[in-house]
C-alpha cells in the first residue's frame, strides 16, 4: 500500500463531507430559518449566531488545542464595546445632545459629570478604525496576555483560572468605571450606522444576513486552520507538548496564535452582537457569559466546527423557551447539562452523529470509510497536565 | 493620597483596614483551605466549592433558628453544635459529589472544571427553591456581640475576633491531619505516587473520597463562620470562588503555608486599597496584581524546586 | 584570551563538546562537573546505574533542563543559552524513554509534522504535502518497517512500533546529534533483534549517544562508553576497557 489515501483529497482544504455540512448550515440559516421564522425570532437567532463566533473560536483554541480560556467573554465584549464606542458616538452628535450640559458627548458620560470625550474614545469616531478595532483590539490583548503565560509555559488549568479571573476584573472595571463605559447599564441606546437607522425590522434582516455571510466565512478560516498542518501540530501539541516542541517548533507561538485567533473570532461576534441587538454591558463580558459559551461549544462537540455552531443555536433556543416558561428550572436544566456533557458525551452532538447517525449515512456524510483519515474525533478527551515549568 | 490625612490618623486606618482584612484573611484561608486539599492535593478543579459552603452557612441558619425556638437556655452554645452539623453535612455532600461525578473525571481536570460548575448552578437553584431568594442571617449570641477597645480610636469586634481564633484552630487541625497523622501520609502518598499508594495497600478510592469529603466539609465550616460576620444567599458562594483559586494558585497550590500567605497578602492588600479607592478599584488593583506576579512565577510563591 | 582560543580550536574537532556540565535540585547534584566529548560519526553510549543522572545528561543537552553551570557546545554554538526548538534546528535530535508520539495522528501525519519544514506559525499555515515530503516520509517509514501502516492512527500501534515511529520522527529531521533514551526498553526478543538492525542503519553518517541497559546491544553498537554513577564520569573509553575497570565492577556489582 503506498501513501495515497492520506495524500489525495487533502489537496482542497474542505473534504466532501465538510463541503456538504457547510452547505447544509448555509441552506438552514439563510434560506429555511428566515422563511420558517417571524422577524422577532430571526432576530433571536441572529443573535444566538453572535455567540456561535465565540463557540467556533473556542473548538480551535480548546477543542483542538487543549487551551481551555474561560475568558473568552473579555474578548466578545471588546469586540461589542468597540463598535457600541463608534455607533454611540453616531448617536451622541451635538444636535441629538442638546439637553446635556456637555453636548456631543454620550449621555452617560455627563450623567457621570465629565465634560470632554476620553482620548481613547477619540479614534471610535472613524467607522475604519472601528472595524479594523473589533478585531485588533480582542487579538492584541490575548497577544499581550498569551505571550506572558505560554512562554512561560502556564496552560492547563492555572489558565483557565486565570482567564476566568480576568472576566471578573473586566466586568468590575467596566461596572466600575461608569462615566467611560457606561456601568452596570452598559452602552445603550444605539441608533444608526453611518445615518442607517439600525433599530427598524428591515435592517435587522439585512443584519442577520451579514451576521450569517461572516459566520460562513469565519467558518471556511476554522476549516482551513484546521486541514493546515498547523490544525494538526494543535492536536499534537495538547497531546505531546514536548515532543513537538523538541521536534524543533517553538510551542508557545502557535499557542499564542489559536489564542489571538479565537480572541479575534470572538470580537466580531461582539460586534455583530452590539450590531442586531442594539447596546452592549457588562453582562457579557463576566465569568458566567464566558462559562456559558464553553457549554454551547462542548454541547455541540468540542472538535466539531459545524457542531459548534448547532450547540450554541440549541442551548440558546432551550435557554429562551425555558426562561419563558420556567425560569427556575433553567439553571437546573443548564447545570444538567454541564454534568451530562461532560460525563455521558464528552464530544457533544458530533460525537453522538459520528456514532449513531454517520455509519447509517454512508461515507458522504463522513460514515465509516473516514474513519480512519479522521484523526481527533473518535477519542479526544485532551488530557491537560498542569503545565507549570520546573 | 496620604496627603489629607494625619500621621496619626493613617496609623489608626491601617490599624482598621488592616482588621478588616484580617476579617476577610480568616474567610480567605477558610475557604482556601478546603480547595488547597481537594485541589493542591488531588488536582481537582472544584468550582461547587463556593456552595459547599453555603451549605454550611444554611445548616448554620437553621441551628440557630432551632437552638432560639426550642432550646433557648443553649443559644449561646448554638455555634458549635452548628460547626459540626455544617461540617458533616458539607462534607457528606462532597463524598456524594465524588462518587457520582468526579472519579470519573480525574483524568480530565478541564472537565471536572465544568462539571462542578455545572453543579454549583443546580446546588444555587436548589438554594433558591428551598431556602428562598432572600438572603438570611443569624442572629448572634450575646458573648460575641459589642467590641472591645484597643485605642481610644480603634475597636475590634468579637464576633471577627472569633472568626479568627476559629480560623487559626482549624488550621491547625487540618495541618496536624495532613503532615502528622498517619492518614495524612496516605493522602500525601496517593497524590505522589497513585500506583505505588495501591500496590502498598492503601485504598486510593476511599482515600480520593474522604480527602475530597474532607475538603467539602472545611468549606462547610467556613460557610459556619462566614454567617458570624455576614448574610448568606443563594449565590453567595459564588462571589468567592475566584478569589479563593486565586489565593490557592498564588500560594502554590501544594502548599499549606503558601496558602495561608498568600490569602494574607491578598487580603491585606485588598482591604488597605478599599480604604483609598472605591471598593470595585481596589479589587480590580488586587487582582491584576496577583495575575501579574502570577505570570511572572507562574508555579505560585511557595514551590518546591524538583527534578522532572 | 589565549587559554579561549585554544579551547575553541579544540572544539572544532568534536561535534559535542561537554566542559564542567553542573546541575543541581534545590542543593542536590544530580550532574556534577560533568565533562565529555563526542567526536563526528561517533557512537557513544552512557550507561549507569539509576539515578545516575543519564537522563538528566540527555535533558540539559537538549534544553529541557536548565545547567546551573557549565557549557555544552554543539559544533562551536553554546547550547545552554539556545531555547529548545533552537537547539533542535540547530541539528540536535532526542528520542524520550517511552515512546513519546501523537496518538490522535496517523502515522503518516506523525511524520509529516516531524519534517523539517514550516516551522513557524505562518510556515505551518501555508505548509503544501508536495511531492518531497511525500517521498520523503514514505522513504522513513519504509526505514522504520511502517510503510503498511501509514494511514492507521498511531494509538493503535504496538509498544515497539511506536518506539520505532518516534526513531523516524527524528530520522526525517537528519539531525547530526541523535541521542536515544533506552531504544530498546520494553521491547520482545524480535522487536530487539530489528530495533538494533535499524539503529545500526541510522547511525551512519551522525554522532549519536544513547542510554542503555542492555549489555549485549551495547557492545554491538558502541565506539567508546561513559560510565555515569552520581553525576560524575567513573570510566570511559571503550567497551572492553570499561568492563575491565574495577571501579565499574564496583558500583555494578559492589551493592
Amino acid at each position: 500500500m503506498t501513501t495515497q489515501a492520506p495524500t489525495s483529497g487533502r489537496s482542497f482544504f474542505l473534504r466532501p463531507q465538510d463541503m456538504i455540512g457547510i452547505a447544509l448550515l448555509a441552506l438552514l440559516l439563510l434560506v429555511v430559518l428566515p422563511l420558517a421564522l417571524d422577524n422577532f425570532r430571526l432576530q433571536f437567532v441572529g443573535k444566538y449566531l453572535t455567540y456561535a463566533f465565540v463557540a467556533l473560536g473556542l473548538v480551535l483554541c480548546w477543542g483542538y488545542a487543549g487551551i481551555l480560556s474561560l475568558g473568552q467573554g473579555v474578548f466578545f465584549g471588546l469586540g461589542g464595546y468597540c463598535m457600541a464606542m463608534y455607533l454611540k458616538l453616531e448617536a451622541s452628535s451635538v444636535e441629538n445632545t442638546r439637553i446635556q450640559s456637555t453636548p456631543g458627548i454620550p449621555d452617560f458620560m455627563d450623567w457621570n459629570q465629565i465634560t470632554a470625550l476620553p482620548w481613547f474614545w477619540e479614534p471610535f469616531r472613524h467607522f475604519g478604525f472601528t472595524t479594523l478595532a473589533v478585531v485588533a483590539v480582542p487579538a492584541l490583548f490575548a497577544l499581550i496576555l498569551g505571550f506572558a503565560l505560554f512562554k512561560r509555559r502556564v496552560g492547563g488549568v492555572y489558565f483557565a483560572i486565570i482567564t476566568q479571573a480576568l472576566a471578573a476584573i473586566m466586568t468590575i472595571l467596566i461596572v466600575g468605571q461608569q462615566g467611560y463605559t457606561g456601568g452596570i447599564n452598559g452602552i445603550t441606546d444605539l441608533r444608526t450606522l453611518h445615518g442607517w437607522d439600525i433599530r427598524t425590522d428591515g435592517a435587522k434582516t439585512v443584519l442577520y444576513f451579514v451576521c450569517v455571510g461572516l459566520l460562513l466565512a469565519c467558518i471556511l478560516l476554522a476549516y482551513y486552520v484546521k486541514s493546515s498542518k498547523l490544525g494538526r501540530l494543535l492536536v499534537a501539541m495538547r497531546d505531546k507538548e514536548d515532543r513537538v516542541r523538541f521536534s524543533g517548533y517553538d510551542v508557545s507561538s502557535f499557542k499564542v496564535f489559536v489564542f489571538c485567533l479565537s480572541a479575534a473570532l470572538s470580537g466580531i461576534g461582539g460586534a455583530m452582537f452590539t450590531l442586531q441587538v442594539g447596546f452592549m454591558s457588562p453582562s457579557f463580558v463576566g465569568i458566567v457569559p464566558s462559562i456559558e459559551m464553553v457549554i454551547y461549544t462542548a454541547v455541540g462537540g468540542r472538535l466539531s466546527i459545524l457542531g459548534a455552531i448547532y450547540g450554541t443555536l440549541l442551548v440558546n433556543w432551550a435557554k429562551t423557551s425555558f426562561s419563558e416558561s420556567f425560569p427556575e428550572l433553567w439553571l437546573l436544566g443548564l447545570g444538567g447539562l454541564f454534568i451530562a456533557v461532560v460525563l455521558a458525551f464528552p464530544n457533544g452532538i458530533a460525537g453522538l452523529w459520528q456514532v449513531h447517525v454517520a455509519p447509517r449515512l454512508g461515507p458522504l456524510f463522513g460514515g465509516p470509510a473516514r474513519r480512519a483519515a479522521s484523526p481527533a474525533v473518535a477519542e479526544p478527551l485532551p488530557v491537560a497536565t498542569p503545565a507549570v515549568a520546573e | 493620597m496620604f496627603s489629607d490625612y494625619s500621621l496619626a490618623e493613617l496609623s489608626s486606618i491601617f490599624l482598621m483596614q488592616g482588621f478588616a482584612g484580617l476579617i476577610l484573611f480568616s474567610v480567605f484561608v477558610l475557604m482556601a483551605l478546603g480547595l488547597a486539599i481537594i485541589f493542591g492535593q488531588m488536582g481537582v478543579i472544584n468550582m461547587a466549592h463556593g456552595e459547599f459552603m453555603i451549605l454550611g452557612a444554611y445548616v448554620t441558619y437553621f441551628t440557630s433558628q432551632f437552638f432560639l425556638n426550642h432550646l433557648p437556655s443553649l443559644f449561646g452554645i448554638y455555634f458549635f453544635v452548628a460547626m459540626i452539623l455544617a461540617f458533616l453535612a458539607s462534607g457528606a455532600l462532597g463524598m456524594a459529589t465524588e462518587w457520582l461525578m468526579i472519579r470519573h473525571l480525574y483524568k480530565r481536570p478541564l472537565d471536572t472544571l465544568l462539571a462542578t460548575w455545572g453543579l454549583s448552578l443546580i446546588l444555587q437553584q436548589v438554594y433558591r427553591s428551598v431556602f428562598g431568594p432572600r438572603e438570611v442571617g443569624v442572629e448572634l449570641p450575646g458573648w460575641m456581640m459589642g467590641s472591645l477597645p484597643v485605642t481610644d480610636v480603634v475597636e475590634v469586634q468579637i464576633n471577627g475576633l472569633f472568626v479568627m481564633g476559629l480560623t487559626i484552630a482549624i488550621t491547625v487541625a487540618v495541618a496536624l491531619l495532613m503532615y502528622r497523622s498517619s492518614w495524612g501520609k496516605q493522602v500525601r502518598a496517593v497524590v505522589q505516587n497513585r500506583v505505588m499508594a495501591g500496590a502498598v495497600g492503601i485504598n486510593t478510592e476511599k482515600v480520593d473520597r474522604y480527602t475530597f469529603g474532607l475538603g467539602c466539609g472545611i468549606a462547610g465550616v467556613a460557610g459556619s463562620a462566614f454567617t458570624m460576620i455576614g448574610s448568606t444567599g443563594p449565590t453567595s458562594g459564588q462571589l468567592y470562588i475566584v478569589d479563593t483559586f486565586l489565593v490557592v494558585v498564588f500560594g502554590g497550590a501544594q502548599s499549606l503555608l503558601g496558602t495561608i500567605a498568600s490569602a494574607f497578602t491578598i487580603s491585606q492588600a485588598q482591604s488597605t486599597l478599599e480604604f483609598f479607592l472605591s471598593g470595585s478599584m481596589a479589587k480590580v488593583l488586587t487582582l491584576i496584581g496577583v495575575v501579574v506576579i502570577l505570570m511572572l512565577r507562574p508555579q505560585g510563591l511557595f514551590v518546591i524546586k524538583v527534578r522532572r | 584570551m589565549n587559554a579561549n582560543v585554544i579551547t575553541d580550536a579544540m572544539n572544532k574537532d568534536f561535534v559535542l563538546a561537554v566542559e564542567g556540565l553542573t546541575v543541581s535540585f534545590d542543593g542536590f547534584k544530580a550532574v556534577n562537573d560533568l565533562s565529555f566529548y563526542v567526536d563526528e560519526n561517533e557512537i557513544r553510549v552512557i550507561i549507569g546505574p539509576n539515578g545516575a543522572g543519564k537522563t538528566t545528561v540527555l535533558d540539559l543537552i537538549c534544553g529541557r533542563t536548565k545547567a546551573t553551570a557549565g557549557s555544552i557546545r554543539f559544533k562551536d554554538r553554546e547550547l545552554t543559552r539556545m531555547k529548545e526548538h533552537e537547539i533542535v534546528r540547530a541539528g540536535v535530535g532526542r528520542k524520550f524513554q517511552n515512546p513519546s508520539i501523537y496518538e490522535d495522528l496517523t502515522v503518516f501525519e506523525n511524520l509529516e509534522i516531524s519534517y523539517p519544514k514550516g516551522r513557524t506559525v505562518m510556515g505551518a499555515l501555508t505548509f503544501r504535502r508536495d511531492g518531497p515530503v511525500k517521498e520523503r516520509v514514505q522513504e522513513v517509514a519504509e526505514t522504520i518497517f511502517l510503510a503498511d501502516q501509514l494511514d492507521q492512527r498511531a494509538e493503535y500501534l504496538s509498544h515497539g512500533q511506536k518506539q520505532w515511529l518516534e526513531i523516524g520522527m527524528l530520522l526525517i529531521q537528519d539531525p547530526e546529534l541523535l541521542m536515544l533514551d533506552e531504544p530498546v526498553a520494553g521491547m520482545s526478543v524480535s522487536e530487539r533483534k530489528k530495533t538494533a538492525e535499524l539503529l545500526n542503519r541510522i547511525i551512519k553518517d551522525r554522532s549519536v549517544i544513547v542510554i542503555e541497559h542492555d549489555m549485549k546491544f551495547v557492545e554491538d553498537i558502541a565506539h567508546k562508553v561513559t560510565v555515569l554513577h552520581q553525576g560524575r564520569i567513573l570510566s570511559e573509553g571503550p567497551m572492553a576497557k570499561v568492563q575491565a575497570d574495577p571501579k565499574v565492577v564496583e558500583v555494578y556489582l559492589g551493592h
